[in-house]
């Protein structure tokens, strides 16, 4: 199954090789991972998507709070929670396409952020696959580039990781 | 107080009460060998290659109660000191390994003896950490010890940079250590506790299976209080043995892959289990889907949380410091009313010692070949089971395991978890110095030894009259096993041609050798081996090229899927 842990870890240097080498050392797939530091400054906040069985979970969840510089780990996964993920996109638009990508723009809530006479590029946020609905909307021919952050997630309500 | 780097580091040792520094030498660690050359509060040991400071700076620790340290050198120094590292991360052996660093302004530049210690140890140490300023050093060095020995214990490396080891800054060492993201459980859940208790009193086919985790919170006396208290039987792991008395009644013999016949097939039809500071180990249970088509309840006690249902999902798991969980589970037990089942253990008795009394270590003894088990027998005997007793790897390793029967703790050194050839007699040197005087036997094969053997050079500097026993059968015997077994009798690469005349080489060293061929001479060979206190004698014995390790549970079998001798 998919899960999205959060994490808080210090903000040193090597941390984040310490999160991306338990997952290849240890076989755990790594979907996405997105990092960068908090309002806390000496904290970061990483969002890790991953998939497998509950006891694999559970092992990634008790390995992760093992690594010495991990202060917090949730599984966003086990409660209400939020998802979003971030997409900038690089379309040929151009003759008949660009008033066409400017209205799939329109109906993803996308905005052009950047033109030119022969491309549009568009900056798209939502879950994952609100994305890839958007790709899989357009013409393939007409991605020049994409590029994805992976998803942060954050809790519901009164869901909070904070220390 | 102003001082150097190099300075505050050797201070920080001197600080944490640290005898022996094991190291070697090189560039990046001039400034750090210079101020220890400064004081004489901390010893210094030098070796003949980095892989060997780790091991001895390992046996040290494993003997003791005490963190080893061991010094090396930047790049070729770390690389080596790797193979030590992981032998210590993978048997939770708590180390403090300094390593030296190009000049902080090189870094990245592929200078000189430059490698990324802290990447490259990384998946292998409990926590590691490259010092960019001198100011740091105190604090790290605090962190470091902290680190290496509390909680689930382990090896920390501290990677100090060369211009680091020379910048002079303000020193003071904090008295105290709060790592915000690093707070070890140390009790275990009172309710988990007593719901343990519970099952354990209801037991009707109870075992008790108890690892390293035992030796290294030094709780062999509360788990040796609970086995007696419950009138269970008790197994030890390879890394366990001594945890609990193995020449009491109630022991079973080691288990896993050579163990006991009686203690694998209690592991395997036992209704509760207990399972103390051992991990399920692959070399321990098999293949985890037979141990779990009996069904059993488990209950885990472990300061690891991730040690816990790894491998083997458990029904109570315990998280905490051995020795307090198992002085807590006592006190609950002595205050309940409710008594084991007598009659139902007396069965379970009667049971096991049926399957005792296959003697599964039984072997057939020889008058015109040495056995291996015979000269472990006759170490045994003559040592009266109070020597401390190093290995390397291999089919000695398990003979070792099998005949010498440990009563305490910290007296079987092993690599366990690595299996690493070349421990034995590193290790052998860091337990000899710990304790001066006490018998040191390194029990080793002419394959093992012959991975650092020159620290035979150390040990003649050091005057270490370490006892190494070599069950030269001319085979890396383990594999050759295997070879019979699994691959149709193909010995591929398994014979040892051009072997070196051992007694020679000892002797080469400034040491004594031996060479023993037939049986009648072993005893005596051991005697006066033993007797000569001041030497290190090696003793090269010349044992059956065809013996194998029973019994077997082949990999990937089950605990019950064991080959016994005397099924061949």
């Amino acid at each position: 199954m998919r899960h999205i842990i959060s994490l808080l870890m210090e903000n040193e240097a090597g941390a984040l090789s310490r999160v991306a080498g338990l997952f290849s050392a240890r076989g755990y797939n790594i979907e996405s991972l997105t990092v960068a530091p908090t309002e806390d400054v000496t904290l970061s906040r990483m969002t890790i998507v991953t998939r497998g069985s509950d006891a694999i979970i559970e092992q990634i969840k008790k390995q992760l709070n093992k690594l010495i510089e991990v202060v917090a780990v949730i599984d966003l996964t086990d409660g209400n929670h939020l998802e979003r993920e971030l997409m900038l996109v690089k379309l040929r638009a151009q003759g008949e396409a660009r008033e066409e990508l400017k209205r799939m723009a329109d109906i993803f809530r996308g905005r052009i952020i950047d033109v030119s006479d022969k491309t549009y590029t568009i900056e798209l946020t939502g879950t994952g696959s609100k994305l890839d609905s958007f790709l899989n909307a357009i013409d393939r021919n007409l991605i020049l580039e994409t590029v994805r952050t992976g998803s942060s997630g954050i809790g519901r309500g009164d869901r909070i990781l904070k220390l | 107080m102003e001082l150097t780097g190099a300075e505050i580091a050797i201070k920080c040792l001197q600080e944490e009460e640290v005898e022996y520094v094991f190291g070697y030498p090189g560039g990046a660690v001039l400034f750090i060998y210079d101020a220890l050359f400064n004081q004489d509060k901390v010893k210094h040991v030098l070796v003949r290659h980095e892989q060997a400071a780790v091991h001895a700076a390992d046996g040290y620790s494993r003997s003791t109660d005490k963190v080893g340290v061991a010094l090396v050198t930047s790049g070729p120094g770390v690389t080596n000191a790797v193979t030590g590292i992981a032998t210590a991360y993978m048997d939770s052996i708590p180390l403090v390994v300094i390593s030296g660093q190009v000049p902080t302004s090189y870094i990245g530049e592929d200078a000189f003896q430059e490698v990324d210690a802290v990447g490259i140890t990384r998946p292998c140490v409990k926590h590691n950490f490259l010092v960019k300023d001198a100011k740091d050093i105190a604090s790290t060095m605090k962190k470091a010890f902290y680190l290496a020995k509390s909680g689930r214990p382990g090896p920390v490396l501290v990677d100090i940079p060369k211009d680091v080891s020379n910048q002079k800054v303000e020193y003071s060492y904090p008295s105290s250590v709060n790592i915000r993201s690093y707070n070890p459980e140390m009790h275990g859940d009172v309710a988990q506790i007593k719901r343990a208790a519970h099952l354990l009193i209801e037991a009707k086919r109870p075992m008790i299976y108890a690892g390293g985790g035992v030796v290294l919170a030094d709780a062999s006396k509360q788990l040796a209080d609970l086995v007696r208290l419950l009138g269970m039987p008790c197994t030890n792991t390879l890394m366990g043995l001594g945890g609990y008395p193995a020449t009491d009644k109630q022991f079973v013999g080691m288990l896993g892959m050579h163990g006991t016949y009686e203690a694998n097939m209690g592991m395997q039809n036992c209704d509760v289990l207990l399972a103390v500071g051992a991990r399920f180990d692959d070399r321990v249970i098999g293949n985890v889907a037979h141990f779990g088509s009996v069904p059993r309840k488990i209950i885990h006690i472990d300061i690891d949380p991730a040690s816990i249902s790894k491998r083997v999902q458990v029904d109570v798991p315990i998280v905490g410091d051995v020795g307090n969980v198992l002085g807590d589970l006592l006190a609950v037990l002595h205050s309940s009313k409710q008594k084991p089942d007598a009659d139902a253990l007396a069965a379970w008795w009667k049971q096991i010692d049926e399957w005792r009394a296959r003697n599964s270590l039984k072997y057939k003894n020889s008058s015109e070949i040495i056995k291996p088990q015979y000269v472990i027998e006759k170490l045994y005997e003559i040592t009266h089971g109070e020597a401390f007793v190093t290995s390397d790897v291999g089919q000695h390793q398990m003979f070792a395991a099998q005949y010498y029967k440990f009563d305490q703790p910290r007296r079987w050194i092993n690599s366990g978890g690595l299996g690493t050839m070349g421990f034995g007699l590193p290790a052998a040197m860091g337990v000899q110095l710990a304790h001066p005087g006490a018998p040191v036997a390194c029990v080793t094969g002419e394959g093992s030894i012959q991975m650092n053997i020159q620290e035979l050079s150390t040990c003649k500097q050091f005057r270490l009259p370490i006892k190494v026993i070599s069950l030269n059968n001319r085979y890396l015997g383990m594999v050759r096993q295997w070879q019979e077994f699994f691959h149709g009798n193909r010995y591929s690469e398994s014979y040892m041609d051009a072997l070196p005349d051992f007694v020679k080489l000892a002797e080469a060293y400034g040491h004594v050798g031996i060479r023993v061929d037939n049986p009648s001479d072993v005893e005596g060979a051991l005697r006066e081996a033993f007797a000569r206190k001041d030497e290190l004698v090696f003793m090269d014995f010349r044992t059956d090229p065809t013996e194998n390790v029973f019994p077997m549970v082949p990999g990937g079998k089950g605990l019950s899927e064991v080959i016994l001798a005397e099924d061949l």
